[in-house]
């Protein structure tokens, strides 16, 4: 029997069961539109994630206490701005170098009140971090230096803040004490569900005077280029380590960064996808199922074509075409059902989704496979049936 | 007698003697049912030349079916030798056992057995579809099948749209769109009036003689089986009669005859059963007699080489 005879005998017989041919082919669809969905989220948000980290600024590294691994608890920084004084001798440039002092406190205007994350840093932070300002100006060097109590506030507390007037020049109270609103960041929008938005730049000077305390929790250098960076957190370490020999100092660029959250998130989608795949599995049992229904019902339909000289391979064929045709237009449409979702998904909610062609080509490829495998079984059988006993079935 | 001619081999007849449709040499077809052997052939030997026009007769559970079976190359042998259109069946696999059928035979069933939602003329050409025909010859051989059995306007009606004598038609149209040498008729008036039933014989018969296709007929109808050229009797799994062969009926070894008189030749169905079936010294016949009792075999049955 010719191929294109077998699709077309396999096509009627689906369209002779519409309903059976639909309701076995839901399995798959749901399968299939699962696995390009999450396939999508997941890789939506590693793009989106990595975006974010390279939005940072270019050629950044990372310098704190302790080791980055994933796991570890966070350790009290010994730091202080002596030894950011060090680390920019080590970098020659002050310019490339910024640091925080981070720590919760409520930011209080009026009756208004936040709870936002309030950061001492350098007045060097939008050329080390690319930040740019909505309204106002930022930190200056003499801001820091003289401890000035002014502030430059995120936009989510911006907002909540002074949701319907200026807040240049207006008094925010952080943690009891007064500062003045200086600037407004431009927005950042989320990362990872965490609000980035949510922040208040004071002088790290004057963050130190309200927590009462020496310390600096991080510094972050721009290296000059990309080729000396591991070179220089190197020496930065070295550095840190001479001055601290009881504490570990890690140095990491946002290569490695990246590594690890692409790391992470690649184990998320995997884990995303194969529990789309186990309903991928059962929609395919499903069409093994009902493949073994339909060779019962048309037993005699088995028997007389080899009665008339169907030979166990053209019934075999005809049966696993037949199932292999369920599972790929399942497939097709699972994907265009995942495709139109991840794209609502994308645009209407947070969560960012991003289609990959190789998320659709693996989903229909599977799909087509899943129909192979799980046809073969009923193919067979069919293909073996006795003429005579399949004549005689009622 | 015909077994010496089925010993040689096919090619080397000497010319002008003719060429067998079918030959059956001591064919026996055993089932196995739960354990016990169930004896539906016990020794069958017969001829089908082409053009012939057989009756097969006998009472229910003589093995006639069985024997169709066999003869359509939809079941093998058990014991002896069956070669159809010059193949030895037992030499073929099942994919070469389906080509010999798509060549060689064409069936009709009591049942008609046409594909539901097809059209006639889809119907009559499906043993094309197996040949690898195109699908424009297909059509047209089909169209003209269906035009020499009356229904050249009924090409694109589907069987529900027909009647039975109709049906038929297209079942026979299907069994001879491949021009096969045998036709094997299973009851083909089993399930249609007398008057439909007489048209469709009258077809066939018709048929018979205008191509040369011979007929083998499967009846219980005693006048059915009168307009035959020959008539083959069945009983209890072996020929008991058989007008070609005038000796059949006497040069059977005792022992396959179970030490009834086998010169019964139209047997009479008063015969007590019983009698047969518990003869003493014969395990073999209470069996043959219990598949007699129901008619046919259980589909379930162990079929040796059907699943292969």
């Amino acid at each position: 029997m010719r191929v294109a005879e077998a699709w077309r005998v396999a096509l009627d017989a689906l369209r002779a069961n519409r309903l059976r041919s639909a309701l076995t082919m839901l399995g798959v669809i749901i399968g299939v539109a699962s696995v390009v969905l999450l396939v999508a989220i997941g890789t939506g948000t590693k793009q989106k994630v990595e975006q974010q980290v390279e939005g940072l600024g270019s050629n950044l590294l990372l310098v704190v206490p302790g080791r980055i691994e994933v796991g570890n608890a966070p350790v009290v920084s010994p730091l202080t701005l002596k030894d950011v004084d060090a680390v920019t001798r080590v970098v020659g440039d002050p310019d490339r170098v910024a640091v925080t002092v981070a720590s919760g406190a409520t930011a209080r205007a009026g009756a208004r009140s936040d709870f936002t994350t309030v950061q001492g840093v350098l007045e060097t932070t939008p050329a080390v971090f690319t930040r740019s300002l909505a309204r106002g100006r930022y930190l200056t060097g003499t801001d820091v230096d003289t401890s000035r109590r002014v502030a430059v506030l995120g936009d989510s507390v911006a907002r909540a803040l002074f949701p319907d007037r200026d807040p240049l020049g207006q008094q925010v109270a952080l943690a009891g004490v007064r500062f003045r609103v200086i600037g407004v960041f431009a927005p950042l929008g989320q990362s990872l569900g965490v609000d980035r938005d949510d922040e208040v730049h004071v002088p790290v000077t004057a963050a130190q005077r309200l927590w009462g305390t020496q310390r600096v929790d991080g510094i972050a250098v721009k290296a000059p280029d990309r080729e000396r960076i591991d070179e220089l957190g190197d020496r930065i370490v070295a550095e840190l380590n001479r001055r601290h020999p009881d504490t570990e100092f890690s140095a990491v660029t946002q290569q490695q960064i990246l590594g690890v959250l692409g790391d992470i998130l690649g184990v998320l989608t995997g884990v995303l996808a194969a529990i789309a795949g186990i309903s991928l599995l059962v929609g395919g049992v499903g069409v093994s199922n009902i493949m073994l229904v339909s060779v019962r019902e048309r037993t005699r339909e088995i028997g007389l074509r080899k009665a008339v000289g169907a030979r166990p391979r053209d019934i075999g064929v005809q049966f696993l075409l037949e199932a292999v045709l369920l599972t790929t237009i399942g497939g097709l449409t699972g994907m265009a059902l995942g495709v139109g979702s991840a794209l609502l998904v994308d645009a209407l909610s947070p969560i960012p989704a991003a289609i990959t062609w190789w998320s659709l080509a693996l989903a229909f490829g599977v799909s087509a496979v899943v129909g192979i495998v799980f046809g073969v079984v009923p193919a067979q059988r069919a293909g073996r049936l006795d003429p005579v006993v399949a004549l005689r079935t009622e | 007698m015909t077994g010496s001619a089925v010993a040689d081999p096919r090619g080397d007849r000497p010319a002008g003697e003719r060429v067998a449709a079918i030959e059956a040499v001591d064919v026996s077809r055993t089932y196995q049912l739960d354990g016990v052997s169930v004896e539906a052939l016990r020794g069958v030997s017969l001829t089908v030349q082409p053009g012939d026009y057989v009756a097969l007769v006998g009472p229910s559970g003589s093995g006639k079916s069985t024997l169709m079976h066999l003869l359509g190359g939809l079941d093998r042998p058990t014991g002896g030798r069956l070669v159809i259109g010059g193949r030895d069946v037992n030499a073929l696999a099942p994919p070469e056992m389906a080509t010999l059928r798509n060549e060689t035979i064409g069936f009709v069933f009591q049942a008609f057995h046409l594909l539901p939602r097809t059209s006639a003329v889809e119907n009559v050409a499906l043993p094309l579809v197996y040949r690898g025909v195109s699908a424009r010859q297909r059509r047209e051989r089909a169209a003209a099948m269906l035009g020499r059995v009356g229904l050249g306007h009924r090409l694109d009606h589907r069987p529900n749209q027909m009647s039975g004598g109709e049906q038929q038609r297209v079942a026979i149209a299907r069994a001879l769109v491949t021009e096969p040498t045998v036709l094997l008729a299973d009851e083909p008036t089993g399930n249609l009036d007398s008057v439909t039933g007489a048209a469709v014989l009258e077809l066939l018969e018709q048929l018979n003689a205008e191509s040369g296709v011979a007929l083998v007929m499967v009846t219980h109808d005693q006048e059915v089986a009168a307009r035959a050229h020959r008539r083959i009797t069945m009983r209890d799994g072996v020929v008991v009669g058989d007008s070609a062969d005038p000796r059949s009926a006497h040069d059977r070894p005792p022992s396959v005859d179970h030490g009834r008189p086998a010169t019964l030749v139209p047997a009479p169905s008063a015969e007590p059963r019983s009698a047969s079936g518990s003869g003493p010294g014969h395990p073999s016949g209470g069996s043959g007699g219990a598949a007699g009792a129901t008619g046919r075999l259980p589909r379930e049955i162990e079929r040796p080489g059907g699943t292969a």
